[in-house]
This record gives C-alpha cells, structure tokens and sequence, in this order.
C-alpha cells in the first residue's frame, strides 16, 4: 500500500489553473461579451490640447436614427481620481479639455456604424488656450494654471533631507553629477480598454462588466460619478489582457459606460481601438533627473542629491504617490545616509500618467545605477563591488523609516556574477560587445492603501460544502500573473489537498469578498496571507470533527490532506466523511482568513509622504546585460540577459521565471524602443508599429535565477515577484553599452538612430572614448 | 517545407475597413500597415466577383460558403465585413481575439488553408471556398493539442490575450515544418506582440508542443 502523503503545492513549477481556458479560446474577455441588443458606446474626443468649451452641440447627432443616448461633461458634474485628495477629473470633460483625445462627449447607438456617425455630427465649440506640452513650459514664469487648483501647474513638489549631504559630500573621495531623461512609455497592454455596462431601469441597478484590476475602486468610483448607493452597483472583472499598472484606478471608458447605459436605459458596450487606449495612458512620465552622487575609494557611498521632474500629465491620476517613490526609493536597496531628494510633478497638456509597472522607481533607479557605474569605473573599481560596498544588514530601518525584513541582494549579485561569467568575460568580448550590470528592488504591496477605511487589507473566504469542493472566494483579480493559481496553491498547501478539489471564485462584487485590487505588488503577499489564514481556519474545523467522529483529541489528529486519522495504524477517515462530519452541526461551513500589515511598516512620518514606499517586503533583483553595438548602424543587440529575484520564496516557480522574465523584457522595451511621441499634443505613436514593442525576433534569452531569502512575514515566505526586475534592466543596459563602445547614454530609448549620432559625433571629434568605465 | 517570412512593416493594400468608415476625429497620425507582409490578406478584387451579390437592405453582401472549424458554414456577409468581426460577432467564436487597429499584433491569426492569417486584414467575403480554422478548432474530443498543452504547460500564456494568435500562428507552423528551429520559431512569430512573457516562454511552449507533435499529438 503506498503511503498517503499531502499533497504538496508549493516551491514547483504549477501550470496556471486558468490555463486550459486561456489557450482554448474559452476565456472571456470584456470585449467578447457580445450580445443581441446591447447597444455601441463610442466616445467623442477633443481635438484641442488646451481649451475652454463653449459649446457641445449634440442636436444633430441625437437626430440620427438608432442613437439612443448621448452624454457630455453637462451630465455629470462629479470628479473621480484613486487618490482621495486629487480627484481633479471629469469622466467627460465640463469647462475644459486639458489633453487632445480627453472625452467630451459619448454616443449609444444600435451599432458601432451609427454610434460613429453620431461623433461625427456632434459639434464642439472652444476658445482655444495656450498648450504647456513639456514641464519646462507648464513651470515657466506666466504659464496659466491648467487646472485652478494646481498653482503654477505644480501637481506636487516634494523636498527632503535625511543626513546632511554637505557633510557626505565633503567625506567623499569623488563627487560626480549628472543628468539623464527618460521618455514617456506606456503599458500597451494587449487587450484594449472595454467596459460593457448594464442599467436595469425598473430595479434601479448597474452592472458594470470592465477590464480592470481594480474592480473595487471602479465600484466606488462608479458610485460617485453616477451618484448611486453603493449597494445599487455589481462590478464584475472578467478575464483581463494585462494591466501593468494602466488599470490601476478607475479609467474613464468604464464610467462613461455607465453613465451612457443610464441615460439610454440598456446595456453598452464600450470597447475602445488601440489608439484610445493610448490616449487614455496611465504611462510612466517624462522624467528628468539630476543625480549628484558622492563616494569614497572603496566604493562606499557618502551622499545623494536626486532632483527629480515628472510630465505629469493633464490629470492627478496616481501622480502624487508616484513622485513620492521616486525619493522614498532611492532607499531599502542600500545602506543610504545623507539624502537629500527634490520632486516636481508638473501638470501638462499631454493623457495623464500613471502607475507603471515599478511605479516610480525605474527612471530614478537607472539614474543610480548609471552614476554608480561610470564613478567606479573612474575610481578602477568593478561595479560589483561598488554594490558589495553598499549592502543593508537585515533586519533594518532605513534613515526614511522603512522596514527591511530580509535582504537577498547579495545572493542575487553573487548569482548573476557567477552565472554570467563577469570576471572572466568582462572586457573580454571583443570589439562591440560589452556586459553591465545593475540592481534594483520593488515593495511587495504598498503598506497603507490608498482607500484607507481600517478594514484589513485583505480578506479571504472559503466555503466547504456537501460535495467536499474547496470554494476559494477572493476580490483578488487575476489579470495573467496568476493569483487565482496563487490561491488554489496556497490553499491546497495548508491543507494538503490536490488543486483538482479547489474552485477559486473570484472577479464578482455580488459574491466576493473586497479586495483592493492588484497594483503595488501586493497580492502574493497580502491575499496569499489571507488566504494561508483562512485554510488554517478551515483545517481547525476539520480536525476538530474527525476528532469527533475517531474519539480523539484533536492534537491527536493528523491530517493527510485526503485522509484524517488519529495514529499511523489507524484507518482513518476520507476527507469526505470528515466533511460529512464537520457539517452537522453547522450546515455550510464558510471560514474567513485575513491580513493587515504591521504598524512598523507603515513609513514614517519625517517629511511629508513619507508613507509611500513602505510595505511588509522589498524584493530584489541583479542583473547582468551582454550587449553587441554595430557601431555602423548604432543597432543595439542584446545577446543575453542574467537576472536573479529575491522573491522570498518561490511559490510556483513557473510563474515567478515567466514574471520575471517578462518584467526584464517590459524594461527592455523603455530602454531600447519605447516612447510616446505627440506634435502639439496630437498623439504620433499611437498603434504597435510606431509605438516600437520588442517582437520575438530581437528578444534576447532570459536566464532567471531565484534567490529565496524566506522573508519572516511573507506567505510561506514569499515576496513580490513581478516588478522588482524591470528597473535593473535599464541602467545594465546602457551600462553594457558603456563597455562596449565607451559612450554613455543618459537617455532612454537608446534608439539606433542615436546611438548612430551619438557614435558619428564622437568620430567626428575624434576625441576618442570618453567616460571608458 | 520552411518558409523565409519578411518583417519589414509594409502599407497595406486594404486599410482596415472598419476604421476606414470612421468619422470620428483623427486623433493620431500612425498608418495601418502589416507588421508582416506574408500575412497581409489574401483577397484580390477578381476573388471576390466570383461569388453573387445580396440585397442586404443597403449594404451589398455575398453568399460565402467556407469551412470554418470542420464545418460547412453558408452565410451572407456584407462586402466590408472583416473576417475578425464575422468570427467574432456573426459566428460568435470570440477565441480570436483584437488586439489592435488593424495588422500590428496578430491576436487575430487564424488559419487559412493551414497558412497564418491577420483576420483583421482579411474581408470575410474572400473566404469562399477556403478553410478557416481558429483556436477553437484545435482542441480534439476536448483534449487540447500539442500547442495548446505547450503553451499552457511552459507558461507560453499569461493574461492570454494574444495567446490564441500565437497558438494558431505555431499551429500553422507546425503544419508546415514539424521540427522548427529556434529562428525558425522567431520567424514564424515575428508578426504576433506578447506583452506579458518576453517571448522566452512561448519559445519553449513551441519547442515543447513540436516534441509532442512527433510523438503524435495533434499540433
């Protein structure tokens, strides 16, 4: 007989649960809802930059047979945003229109023709403003104030220092400063912005199906725009086609839904093209950055000065919080002291920015690693040992109050040092060729939500009932990076059951529990520990009522996942007599498991939005890039990219590799030829050719190594697996550049045509290599 | 047999017709072009004649009979109908999927007499005679096929959207060449954008489905 063991569900590489249905066609997405006498939402758009709205004259569009319904900026005069304290913006523009493409007006037709005929009847009258497309002009002396609350078109300006930096400075042996910028990138997401809304007139109720990751800050956004009790409302999240931050906050295609399916009584469909869904952004911002770093001989870093401007864009969106990573994270990667940090985020005229994937760290992160780089590279040192000389000591608070529980930043340096063969490669590749190197980390959650109502910031629920399923109820919304594997797997663990017996529930307001969503990293750790919670809960139970039935105490009972017995020679009970058991006294057994972050971990309260950037546990990544430059054509090629993640504790290794490896990749995209690119505000690079994704055929292979440093808090140990490698890939990048051709570019995208420049004018002045790291 | 794809971005002869109509405002100054010129449509305006006009009320259609998924399927199209859009909203089989404003992405591959497609570069109309087989056709007797499982077991899928045109993209490829090479696999995948996976994945997931296919899994 073979000996029954639990089954184990964690630590091996686990096909998502949702899989079968993805590579089937099965999978719905919103878009796919089709039904007969839903009715087509289209948006009209403004052409103006800048303008204050005299008129939106829908009279001949709503005389268009098959309109049903038109709404404008006159039907709703509520303002949404996901920061309580900048909800700045009109689902449909009221007074003004502040980017071009911002909705002004929206049509429900019988189909998608007649909805586009309509937007082109519908007239608007302006009297045009003076756009402000970069930050220097929205901060330059006379600018108008796009929005009235924002003077001088400041979204936020952020100021603090830790230390001195005079002092650090002065205990340098080697001060440099530089600047860099990086381009506006967006999440180009696969599936496009759609949201299909559903008015029931004679129950006065919504439902709103939308792709999103955040199904509960869409209900209560959708509550406020549409000034309905929030009971009134059902947001379901269906398959989603990626999100990387874009889908982090209500987006205003879903609300217009809803305020369109109102107005005609029915359901809309609302599914935007390509360029819309560019239009509405949600992007990383413009960044400029002037970085000043200080550094004794051996590598030690004594100062920072980091001066950090943000194009913002037209609207508030997330964009607070996203300059306030910007310097709270220069922290909890390494031993920091003396840190002074300058933050600017600008209002523009441009789609308004977001949270990207690595929200607020990337751009600022290639900064570092770029500077520490090339100042070794002046003071004879490998660049890794500049990290070595920099390495936190876990457990530790940093100088801004954020907690750091472990710290597997070394092993990750040592794994990519020895797997790419650095010592014994580096410089050594020949004419062309070159590797670098570069480290970064990401937050697993942030630790104060941005709704906070005290609740915990997780709650989980499972229901067992007379057919022994495990029903896993979770608001947690798998948007492809597999929380509801995550879930199965987490429960299945605990108690020692194979998946095939767990259902995982989740994306439905009517029956799921709250969830805050997934942005920031957060769900692994926070849902995963509600979710170890609640199976905990549940094996209680069990125990208890096999106990009952074998006559046992219940520390006598051992749970075999399928089998329950009170000693090795006894029989035991199968998993659904204990079932049949534990339901007598109860009927349905429903258990709850919950998570709420430490106190500690909240940040502190040294300058103001200090707060951001703490979380229960930093993930960190290393990076090793080799790179061929053709120096003819400035085409960069990247041969090979090593990258190690201190992700804790791989729960399923599968998806931690194909997070990371997609994470490096994303970076790979800003970093070689993504950028979004407007003439007077007028998007130019709004489709997937000129939008320059990386294809299959200039992707690079990806070797992941997984560093477990077993954080004390997370699941099983487990920490963020899907952001934290994007930022490495950017500084490695241009740092391999930097050993191959002697060039150092400051700029991202390093697209071939400057490269080419940047090699022609040195071969033009023919002053040879210049900052040779 | 392998065939060499060309990925030069080329302007299209048909601009997608169903933004074309589109009076809406011209937002942004980006073409419609096929990022792959092979996968460009296959129609000619001499294809079309072949087949009677409709009286659809205003809109001219044709009678097509085509085999979509094994089955015979007769249906009067409109002249300007996509066969993305007759797929997915005549038919109802939503597997494939839009990604995009007209041959940027390939989330629409579909097969085509067993060649990749860009379903939203081809009008439903030209498929006449043909054989149209999409993601949902793969799948036998609910067993899923050697792509399929590749794709699912290698992680080659995570949000999934653009999975099925990457599915359908290496099905054809297998069809065709049974035992590809690593470049030949970044060839053949060249017109299809996945945002989630790096590509790394999905180019085991096409390794591993050509394993299963010789050891005689349907691709």
């Amino acid at each position: 007989m073979n000996e029954i063991v639990p089954a184990r569900n964690i630590g091996s590489y686990v096909p998502m649960v949702d899989g079968p249905d993805k590579v089937s066609g099965r999978a719905r997405y919103t878009a796919d809802l089709i039904g007969a006498g839903m009715l087509a939402g289209r948006i009209y758009r403004s052409p103006y930059s800048h303008a204050e709205i005299l008129e939106v004259d829908i009279a001949d569009a709503l005389r268009l047979p098959g309109v049903k319904a038109i709404v404008t900026g006159a039907d709703c005069d509520k303002t949404f945003g996901v920061l309580p304290i900048a909800r700045s913006e009109h689902p449909l523009a009221r007074d003004k229109v502040r980017y071009r493409g911002e909705p002004v007006a929206a049509v429900a037709a019988i189909d998608d023709a007649t909805a586009r005929k309509a937007l082109a009847l519908i007239k608007l009258k302006v009297r045009e403003l003076t756009p402000y497309y970069t930050a220097q002009e929205a901060m330059a002396p006379g600018a108008a104030d796009i929005h009235a609350h924002r003077a001088g078109n400041i979204e936020r300006d952020v100021l603090f220092e830790l230390g001195s930096v005079e002092q650090g400075f002065r205990a340098a042996d080697l001060v440099r400063e530089e600047s860099y910028s990086c381009a506006e990138v967006c999440q180009n997401q696969m599936e496009m912005h759609a949201a299909v809304a559903d008015y029931d007139v004679e129950r006065e109720r919504m439902t709103v199906h939308a792709s999103t990751q955040v199904p509960y800050y869409v209900h209560l956004m959708l509550a406020r725009i549409l000034d309905m009790d929030m009971s009134r409302i059902r947001v379901i999240k269906p398959h989603v086609g990626g999100g990387f931050g874009c889908r982090t906050e209500a987006l205003n295609v879903e609300l217009i839904a809803a305020l369109l399916a109102r107005r005609a009584g029915g359901c809309v469909r609302m599914v935007t093209n390509r360029e819309e869904t560019f239009i509405t952004h949600r992007g990383r911002p413009e960044t400029d950055i002037r970085l000043k770093l200080g550094m004794r001989k051996d590598g030690r870093i004594t100062a920072v000065e980091c001066e950090c401007i943000q194009r913002g864009g037209a609207h508030s969106g997330y964009g607070i919080v996203t300059i306030l990573y910007s310097g709270s994270m220069l922290y909890a990667i390494y031993d920091l002291h003396n840190v002074k940090y300058i933050g600017k985020r600008v209002v523009t005229n441009t789609p308004p920015c977001g949270a990207f994937r690595g929200h607020g760290t990337v751009d600022v992160r290639f900064a570092f690693e770029s500077l520490l780089d090339a100042m070794a590279g002046e003071l004879g040192l490998d660049p890794i040992a500049v990290r070595r000389a920099n390495y936190l000591t876990a457990p530790a608070f940093t100088d801004n109050d954020l907690m750091v529980n472990s710290y597997g930043l070394p092993q990750c340096v040592d794994w990519v040092e020895t797997a790419s063969g650095w010592k014994m490669r580096r410089g050594k590749l020949g004419k062309g060729k070159g590797l670098g190197f570069a480290c970064s980390h990401y937050i697993s959650g942030a630790s104060r939500p941005v709704n906070w109502t005290g609740e915990p910031h997780a709650t989980v629920k499972i229901k067992l009932d007379f057919d022994g399923s495990i029903v896993v109820l979770s608001g947690a919304a798998d948007i492809g990076q597999g929380s509801t594997t995550l879930l199965a797997q987490t429960v299945g663990e605990v108690l020692g059951l194979d998946l095939a017996r767990i259902r995982i529930v989740t994306g439905d307001s009517e029956v799921v529990p709250k969830d805050n969503g997934s942005y920031s990293s957060r769900v692994t750790f926070m849902v995963g520990n509600a979710a170890i919670e609640a199976a905990h809960e549940l094996k209680r139970v069990l125990v208890a009522a096999a106990a009952r039935k074998l006559e046992a105490k219940p520390e006598e009972i051992e749970c075999l996942g399928e089998v329950y017995r009170a000693g090795a020679q006894d029989k035991g009970l199968t998993f659904n007599e204990v079932v049949t058991e534990a339901l007598k006294d109860t009927g349905t057994i429903t258990v709850t498991g919950n998570y709420s972050t430490l106190p500690q971990s909240h940040g502190g309260k040294k300058y103001r939005g200090a707060a951001i950037g703490g979380t229960m546990g930093y993930s960190y990544s290393a990076q090793v890039v080799e790179v061929s430059v053709d120096e003819e054509t400035g085409v960069v090629s990247v041969d090979k990219v090593w990258v190690a993640h201190d992700c804790g504790k791989a729960l399923n290794r599968l998806t931690v590799e194909g997070q990371v490896q997609g994470s490096v990749w994303m970076g790979m995209g800003q970093a070689m030829s993504e950028e979004t690119a407007y003439h007077d505000g007028l998007l130019i690079t709004g489709n997937m050719l000129d939008y320059r994704v990386p294809t299959i055929a200039d992707s690079p292979p990806i070797e992941v190594g997984i560093v477990e440093s077993n954080d004390p808090h997370g699941p099983f140990g487990a920490k963020e697996a899907g952001e934290g490698s994007l930022a490495a890939f950017l500084p490695a990048l241009t740092n391999a550049i930097a050993d191959a051709v002697g060039m150092r570019f400051n700029f991202l995208p390093v697209t071939p045509d400057r490269v080419f420049a940047a090699l022609e004018r040195r071969r033009r002045a023919g002053n040879g290599l210049r900052n040779r790291s | 047999m392998f065939e060499v794809v060309d990925l030069t971005p080329t302007r299209l002869a048909f601009p997608s017709l169903r933004e074309a109509k589109a009076g809406d405002l011209p937002l942004s100054g980006g073409g419609i072009r096929a990022r792959c010129a092979s996968l460009a449509p296959v129609e000619a305006a001499s294809d079309l004649k072949r087949v009677p006009n409709v009286d659809m009320g205003r809109q001219m259609a044709r009678m097509v009979e085509l085999r979509l998924n094994g089955r015979t399927r007769v249906d009067a199209v409109p002249d300007n109908l996509l066969l993305l859009d007759y797929l997915r909203e005549v038919v109802g089989l939503t597997g494939t999927k839009t990604g995009c404003d007209g041959g940027e992405c390939g989330a629409c591959t579909v097969l085509v007499d067993d060649r990749p497609r860009l379903s939203c570069l081809t009008l439903a109309a030209a498929m006449d005679g043909r054989r149209v087989d999409t993601v949902e056709s793969l799948a036998q007797g609910g067993r899923l096929s050697a792509v399929q499982r590749g794709f699912h077991e290698k992680l080659g899928s995570q949000c999934g959207y653009c999975t099925p045109g990457f599915i359908m993209a290496s099905a054809g490829l297998l069809r065709r060449n049974p035992h590809p090479g690593e470049e030949e696999i970044r060839a053949a995948l060249g017109s299809n954008i996945c945002r989630c996976t790096g590509y790394v994945k999905i180019i085991e997931a096409v390794k591993y489905a050509a394993e299963l296919h010789a050891c005689g899994a349907s691709p």
